[in-house]
């Protein structure tokens, strides 16, 4: 089980949080044509990465805020945590 | 039956008190302090067990967690608990156990055969012959072999047995409480550090209680008593024997099983069977010590070769001879301790040394009391079938090639030790890259990636006086990085006998003409000749060698087997063993029972079962509940003697008739406020938002950006900045997550707050054409007629006293208001409206009664917002805005999302109006067709109409719209039935939606 640093509230074990997949993902803007492959790549297609890899978490039994987690895929290593508007 | 092998003094048993237990059906006795394998011994009993795949018979090799075949089956209040090792199985009054692997008995074994057909056994024998015929496998082998192995039948029964979990953090993990144990765990309390320290015995000290050593001026077994009982009384320190730390997994958190009542011969209630700690560790401080290797030699299964190491630990703890005429067999000076042990004893072992001229201080003393010790000596097989008889020795050339003077010599037990393996599994599931010592011939752990230590003998250091150094140090080194105190300890003189170096060599080979098994693996029957085979055969790797060969499996994880299996690949290959590299170990290190891993969730405990506050009034008035998500909602309310199908028709009846009502206490409640809550719902629901006037409420459906529907539900305009969400009982979590994701990360820019409601208001629906009558009593103040309370109106009020909200929504298609009041509230509002309903016959309403209503009305809801639907399938494209965008809309564009037969809701009445259609029927236009029959569609939701007396189901089917009228079969393969039906619309009754604006 992992152990997640929460930029809010601290050390945590993984069984409080839940994941959330890719954090580099960007929504297109409202309101702006996308093509359909840039829509489809936003809503399908995700990298299955090995190595680092910067993730969404939500500190679901705890602060409830979603966070970003840098991690090895591989090792589980996790090199550092962000608030959701922070940039690595 | 008397203890013929118990000797007169000795051990650390309790001789004041006498057990009884049965083995096999027969009663024996033993002592308090003794295990089931050390009692059994005593009364001379070898043979436990046949073998896992010929069947042949088997006894002790060790005296711990390393015994590889004593494995039982206990019988215990009860209970079957199969896969239990008896050498681990303390011993307790009443105590019942039998053994595995054999049919009929352990004394005549069917399966034995396999022994004799041996030849056709070789490796990888499962995968070859039972591959063909390929249909023979389920039916005809796989049975067969299923009956034939495995080590013992689990239960059929539920369990009964109570198991624990807990959590815990903690300095420094410290697993294994011999000397490298203790020294750490001292140092680090001495430095303030919070400690715990895990014994998988039932006794503390490791071999310090076996080794004949001085700490100080106290034996072994002294000294780690005074620290055990100095560790007890610190408060920063856990000691816990018969724990077994049996998993490292990621981020130092390790598990650990304590097994709190197995050796207790009936469970006090509230007195778990076991408990799982799981454990998250600063540090971890690996002292698992080493387990002895076995030499392997010709039929070195024969029960009564076990050893050295077990055979010493029967005599020193339990007072128990393993044998009265011991061979010792051995390549390093181990050996002659256990022989020293049994000469002390009055008998009168002799000793095989691989050895050409080896000289110690041991060797000396056994010299010295006139032990029969014979150099470059081996065993070259056992004799006897159930028990040792003789054994065939030979002297050994010095390159270890050649055998000569063979002879035969008269022995009971074979006690062998080809040095020591340390216990490396923890460190090497920390993903530790071990690495090989030529010293030792073994693999110890060298670079960590977790923050672990391993310590003593687990680290391949086999002096007491460099352990003890090393371990004080280190405790003390990684204590005080975290606590920041150092309180020096200083280290105890230690006096031990100097050892010799081992012998590398570890096979004895076969002589001309012989063709013994000489075994590897001794719990998977892994023979020398099965490794060669599958060597041969072309597999390379040490991972499918293991694989083919079945090596270094099963629950020994290769404790004993899995150095010598190494060293065979590589002498064959001609590789050093660093070279082949080992298996990975995997968790767990030695079994855990299921039931320790589901712990206390099982059952209804399996989550939190919430009521709604008036469940209780629910119970008092015949309420039969359903679980709705984590809900307990009822189901029905039954009256007399009425069933289901009875009560739910008299319930939703009633609805359409006068008037009911209906606990929504479970729908998720989302509180809502802020400037730009209205920009934000238009972002979340698929229709405008932005005008909603305060006071009003509007029903919304929210899309995933896939363009499947969510979810749906009311929300109302409380006032300009605050709304009432309230989302369907199974996504209320799931949809509050889904704001807060777009409010924190897409969205930051909109000043919205989110925050559950759920808990906080109790609901009730009251539906039915007189709910308005009821209604005006419970709020005579308010105007609630069609104008002063319109269809999605909103309102407040005081019910009797305590505030109330009134939403005009409805979900059964009748009038309908929902009341909502604080949840401690709930009861009362309840009592009031069943009170003053009284005159207009209202009557409470279960889910089954609330699924018919919504059903003949065609409201789609979870069966049909199934996670595989549009809005376009639900017929809710009146809802969908084409003006502004939203969560999803892109995805609606997708060609087959517009699809002019894209699939669609649609209502199935069968033929003869008597038959109810099954839920997941597939609907299909011609019953007679060829399978696969292609398939239309399935059904959704079935109901009894109340409103037509006649079955109604909703359907999803391809070209739904166009399918009106037509006539098709519903066919359910699984309550073979085929159902002659008529596609109508879902809108079964009143589609207009008349009723709920009147
Ligand atoms: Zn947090």
């Amino acid at each position: 089980m992992l152990h997640i640093k929460c930029p809010h509230c601290g050390l945590r074990s993984q069984n409080e949080f839940s994941y959330g997949g890719d954090a580099s993902v960007k929504r297109p803007e409202l309101n702006k044509e996308v093509s359909d492959q840039d829509w489809d790549n936003f809503v399908y297609l995700r990298k299955s990465q090995r190595g680092k890899h910067l993730e969404l978490w939500q500190h679901i039994s705890g602060c409830r805020q979603w966070i970003k987690v840098e991690r090895d895929t591989f090792t589980h290593e996790i090199f550092k945590t962000l608030k959701a508007n922070e940039e690595v | 039956m008397s203890e013929n092998f118990r000797i007169e003094k000795g051990g650390l048993i309790n001789r004041n008190k006498k057990i009884s237990f049965k083995f096999n059906g027969k009663k024996y006795f033993g002592f308090e302090g003794d295990t089931l394998a050390s009692a059994l011994i005593a009364n001379g009993v070898h043979l436990v067990g046949r073998s896992f795949k010929y069947h042949r018979p088997r006894g002790f090799f060790g005296a711990g967690v390393d015994e590889p075949y004593a494995i039982v089956q206990m019988n215990r209040n009860n209970e079957v608990d199969p896969n239990v090792r008896a050498t681990e199985q303390e011993l307790f009054e009443g105590l019942e156990a039998k053994s595995v692997n054999c049919w009929p008995n352990v004394d005549f074994d069917i399966g034995a055969i396999n022994n004799f057909l041996g030849k056709f056994f070789p490796a990888g024998f499962y995968y070859k012959t039972f591959m063909w015929p390929r249909s023979f496998w389920y039916k005809v082998y796989e049975p067969i072999i299923r009956k034939a192995a495995g080590f013992g039948a689990a239960s059929i029964k539920h369990d009964k047995e109570r198991y624990e979990h807990k959590y815990e953090y903690c300095d420094l993990l410290i697993t294994g409480s011999g000397p490298s144990g203790l020294a750490s765990a001292y140092a680090a309390a001495q430095n303030g550090a919070k400690v715990i320290l895990a014994e998988d015995k039932s006794r503390f000290g490791g071999s310090l209680l076996t080794s004949e050593v001085t700490i100080g001026n106290q034996s072994g077994q002294e000294w780690a008593e005074k620290i055990i009982s100095e560790l007890k009384s610190m408060p920063n320190v856990i000691v816990k024997n018969r724990s077994q730390v049996f998993g490292y997994y990621d981020h130092n958190m390790l598990v650990m099983s304590e097994r709190v009542s197995d050796h207790l011969p009936k469970t006090e209630k509230y007195i778990p069977k076991q408990r799982l700690w799981y454990i998250r560790a600063k540090e971890v401080i690996i002292s698992s010590g080493s387990i002895e290797r076995p030499l392997v030699f010709g039929n070195n299964d024969t029960p009564g070769v076990m050893l050295s190491s077990a055979a010493k630990e029967y005599l020193k703890i339990y007072g128990v001879l393993v044998g009265k005429k011991p061979l010792v067999f051995t390549n390093n000076d181990s050996g002659y301790e256990t022989a020293i042990e049994f000469k002390k004893n009055g008998v009168d072992p002799i000793v095989l040394d691989t050895r050409k001229d080896p000289n110690s201080e041991i060797i000396k003393e056994a010299k010295q009391l006139n032990i029969n010790i014979k150099s470059s000596y081996v065993v070259v097989t056992a004799k006897g079938y159930k028990k040792v008889k003789s054994a065939d020795i030979a002297k050994i050339s010095d390159d270890k090639k050649n055998l000569s003077n063979i002879e035969n010599i008269q022995c009971d037990c074979i006690c062998v030790s080809g040095f020591w393996t340390p216990t490396i599994h923890l460190a090497s599931q920390s993903g530790n890259k071990t690495k090989f010592n030529d010293e030792i011939d073994a693999f110890i752990p060298s670079q960590s990636k977790q923050k672990e230590t391993t310590l003593g003998s687990a680290n391949g250091i086999f002096t007491l006086e460099e352990t003890l150094k090393t371990s004080f140090e280190k405790g003390s080194e990684l204590s005080k990085q975290i606590t920041n105190k150092e309180n020096n300890v200083s280290i105890p003189t230690v006096v031990e006998k100097k050892s010799s170096n081992h012998d590398k060599f570890w096979c004895v080979p076969l002589p001309e003409g012989k063709n013994y098994k000489r075994f590897l693996d001794f719990q998977n029957d892994v023979a020398v000749s099965d490794i060669q085979l599958a060597l041969r055969e072309g597999y390379r790797s040490i991972e499918h060698v293991k694989r083919y060969t079945t090596l270094g499996m099963a629950t020994d994880q290769g404790r004993t087997s899995n150095l010598n299996g190494l060293q065979l690949v590589s002498d064959i290959e001609n590789k050093v063993v660093p070279q082949v590299g080992h298996t990975t170990f995997r968790p767990p290190y030695s079994p855990v029972s299921i039931g320790a891993i589901v712990g206390r969730e099982i059952g209804k405990h399996s989550k939190p079962t919430r009521k709604s506050p008036m469940h209780y009034w629910h119970e008092k008035n015949n309420a039969v509940f359903v679980d709705a998500g984590v809900w307990l909602r009822p189901r029905y309310y039954k009256q007399g003697n009425e069933n289901l199908f009875e009560a739910s028709k008299r319930e939703a009846k009633n609805v359409r008739q006068n008037v009911g009502v209906c606990d929504v206490t479970t729908l998720g409640k989302i509180d809502i406020k802020g400037p730009d809550s209205a920009e934000f719902l238009n972002r979340v629901y698929t229709n405008a938002w932005l005008k909603l006037p305060v006071g009003k409420a509007r029903y919304g459906v929210m899309l995933r950006e896939d363009g499947i529907v969510m979810d749906d539900g009311t929300t109302t305009r409380i006032s300009e900045n605050h709304y009432h969400m309230t989302t369907t009982t199974a996504q209320a979590a799931n949809v509050l997550s889904h704001l807060e994701y777009y409010l924190q990360l897409v969205w930051p820019e909109l000043n919205v707050n989110v925050v559950s409601s759920t808990e906080q208001w109790a609901g009730a629906a009251i539906a039915g054409p007189k709910s308005r009558e009821v209604l005006q009593k419970l709020f005579p103040d308010l105007n609630v007629s069609n104008e002063g309370l319109p269809f999605m109106g909103y309102m407040e009020g005081n019910l009797f006293g305590v505030n109330a909200k009134i939403y005009r929504i409805s979900f059964s298609g009748e009038l309908a208001y929902e009341v909502n009041v604080e949840s401690d509230n709930g009861n009362y509002m309840w009592e009031k409206i069943m009170e003053i309903g009284k005159e207009f016959n209202i009557q409470p309403y279960g889910t089954e009664a609330l699924s018919t209503l919504r059903i003949e009305m065609g409201h789609v809801a979870g069966s049909e917002l199934d996670g595989r639907t549009i809005p376009y399938d639900n017929s809710l494209d009146g809802l969908v805005s084409k003006k502004k965008d939203f969560i999803g809309k892109r995805s609606l564009s997708k060609t087959a999302y517009i699809a002019p037969d894209r699939q669609k809701v649609v209502g199935v009445v069968p033929l003869d109006k008597k038959t109810s259609i099954p839920e997941g029927s597939y609907i299909v236009k011609d019953a007679k067709a060829k399978l696969p029959n292609p398939k239309l569609g399935h059904v959704s939701a079935s109901c009894w109409s109340v409103e037509y007396d006649n079955p109604f189901s909703l359907a999803i089917i391809k070209d739904g719209k166009n399918m009106i009228g037509q006539k098709l079969f519903a066919m359910s393969p699984l309550k073979n039935k085929t159902i002659p039906v008529e596609i109508v619309s879902s809108h079964y009754v009143d589609p207009k939606g008349e009723r709920v604006r009147s």
